[in-house]
């Protein structure tokens, strides 16, 4: 008899509850625009957060209600713009890819006995918490000479969730192959280093060091002083120097490479042509913080 | 002055995660950033006093047709419509808080610690005053030992960790000093 009881106590409260529930699932409801769904098809789903909103729901919803262009999203890239427009009926516009660039090429080189070969050397002995924001903010712009260089502690690394982006010789690297754009590695960068460009470019100008020249050749060998050269020398103007660091109008720039050869510090690379041969006789440092000593 | 030794009780000396070692799941699941902590250790608060109300009814229900030990059964049946309910209720009437919260709210289903507070509620036959009480001051325990631990992990995420102990490793060794800071309270009575 108690069985029975038992039974008919939970099979009572299970159906109540079910009831409610199910009572409550029609009060409650809601509506969701079936868009919404298309939309977030359209998305790769990857939720980098580059596109500035919680995940690729966020931006789908977004962009459902006309707050966010068609263009955000790095990795979908034109394939996702394309396909988005598709859905809302909106005329899309040509989403170019870009890639993250490093603006620095300040390698913490040392030969056997101590003395710098190449880049920036460090201040002193840093043995604080590996993290370029912690560093930073060490006394005196970080233990760093050159106060606009890389530091070499990989926070980017951390933010990126690609593998594209790694420390070779105390200096972050994009692996343009796998770089999506999504730009999360420049939103945790301290010196702001980070820039996207587009891919398709040769040259570039890998510092961002504005101290005057003698300032930057006192603590970086590899430093831009904005001796001009790069600019005298580029056939199409594509060149500026302010403040005293040479920048590069993409939109001009036909990757001819000239200026990568008349620059006497040969921080203008041009992917074409390896242009670093004191850099390629270093043997590859392993461990970054080496540099760091 | 039953109240009070509750309360201290709930929040410290018996803290459900740190003393009792319940609701592991969220407390590691969702530790990462404080935002997500402070979210996840209101709504567990909010469930647990709900769960209280609830349970301590459907107890009282259970006590009068003499089937007291079918009181696990019962309280998960209950917890799980709760937890159903109020999910519904957010994404309806709060859909900011429905967003913030997100995945764990159904998450809270399985969280032992809440089951624990309405069994010890009804092991200890509390009446529904107590029971409220209970239930919400073991909430709030378990929001400040989320909130603890989420801080202490933003903090070691930054550190330089040994790369075998990086990640979960880490995070469980400090979880397991925590929860040793917390033994401190264990001899506290009132």
């Amino acid at each position: 008899m108690d069985i029975l009881i038992a039974i008919a106590l939970l099979g009572g409260l299970s159906l109540a509850f079910g009831l409610i529930l199910a009572f409550a699932s029609k009060v409650f409801y809601v509506k969701t625009n079936p868009k919404l769904d298309e939309l977030n098809e359209c998305l790769p789903c990857a939720n980098c957060g580059g596109c500035g909103y919680a995940g690729c729901s966020g931006y789908a919803e977004a962009v459902l209600k006309g707050e966010a262009s068609l263009d955000k999203c790095a990795l979908g890239g034109n394939e996702a713009a394309q396909a988005m427009a598709a859905v809302v009926g909106a005329e899309a516009v040509e989403v170019k890819r870009k890639v993250a660039l490093v603006r620095c090429s300040g390698e913490h080189s040392y030969d056997e006995e101590g003395n710098l070969i190449a880049g920036s050397k460090a201040k002193g002995t840093y043995e604080g918490v590996r993290d370029c924001n912690v560093a930073a903010k060490v006394g005196g712009y970080g233990p760093l000479s050159c106060e606009y260089g890389c530091l070499g502690f990989g926070t980017c690394v951390k933010a990126c969730k690609y593998d594209a982006i790694s420390i070779k010789n105390g200096v972050a690297v994009v692996d343009e192959d796998l770089c999506v754009g999504c730009m999360a590695c420049a939103k945790v960068c301290p010196r702001e280093l980070i820039i996207p460009v587009d891919p398709g470019r040769n040259v570039v100008i890998a510092c961002h060091s504005i101290a005057k020249g003698v300032v930057t050749s006192k603590v970086c060998t590899v430093g831009c002083i904005g001796c001009g050269l790069c600019k005298k020398n580029c056939p199409n103007d594509a060149i500026t120097v302010t403040n005293n660091l040479a920048v590069i109008d993409y939109t001009k720039c036909d990757n001819c490479g000239k200026c990568a050869t008349v620059c006497p510090k040969k921080l203008i690379r041009d992917s074409n042509v390896e242009n670093l041969p004191d850099l390629g006789s270093i043997p590859t440092l392993t461990n970054p913080e080496v540099g760091m000593k | 002055m039953q109240v009070f030794s509750i309360i201290i009780a709930a929040l410290l000396s018996e803290n459900y995660v740190l003393v009792k070692f319940l609701g592991i799941c969220p407390f590691l699941g969702v530790s990462k950033r404080i935002n997500a902590a402070l979210g996840m250790g209101f709504a567990v608060t909010f469930v647990m006093t709900l769960a209280s109300l609830m349970c301590w009814c459907v107890y009282q229900l259970l006590i009068l047709l003499n089937l007291a030990y079918m009181q696990t059964v019962a309280f998960i049946l209950v917890i799980a419509s709760i937890v159903q309910l109020v999910e519904m209720f957010l994404r309806k009437k709060v859909p900011g808080l429905y967003n913030a919260l997100g995945v764990y709210l159904p998450l809270i289903t399985t969280n032992c610690a809440v089951l624990a507070v309405v069994l010890v509620n009804a092991q200890k036959n509390y009446s529904l005053l107590l029971s409220l009480i209970n239930g919400c001051a073991s909430g709030l325990g378990f929001l400040l030992a989320i909130v603890l631990f989420a801080s202490l992990r933003e903090q070691v995420d930054r550190a330089d960790t040994p790369d075998c102990f990086k990640g979960a490793p880490i995070s469980l060794v400090a979880a397991g000093l925590l929860a040793m800071a917390f033994m401190g309270f264990s001899g506290m009575r009132f």
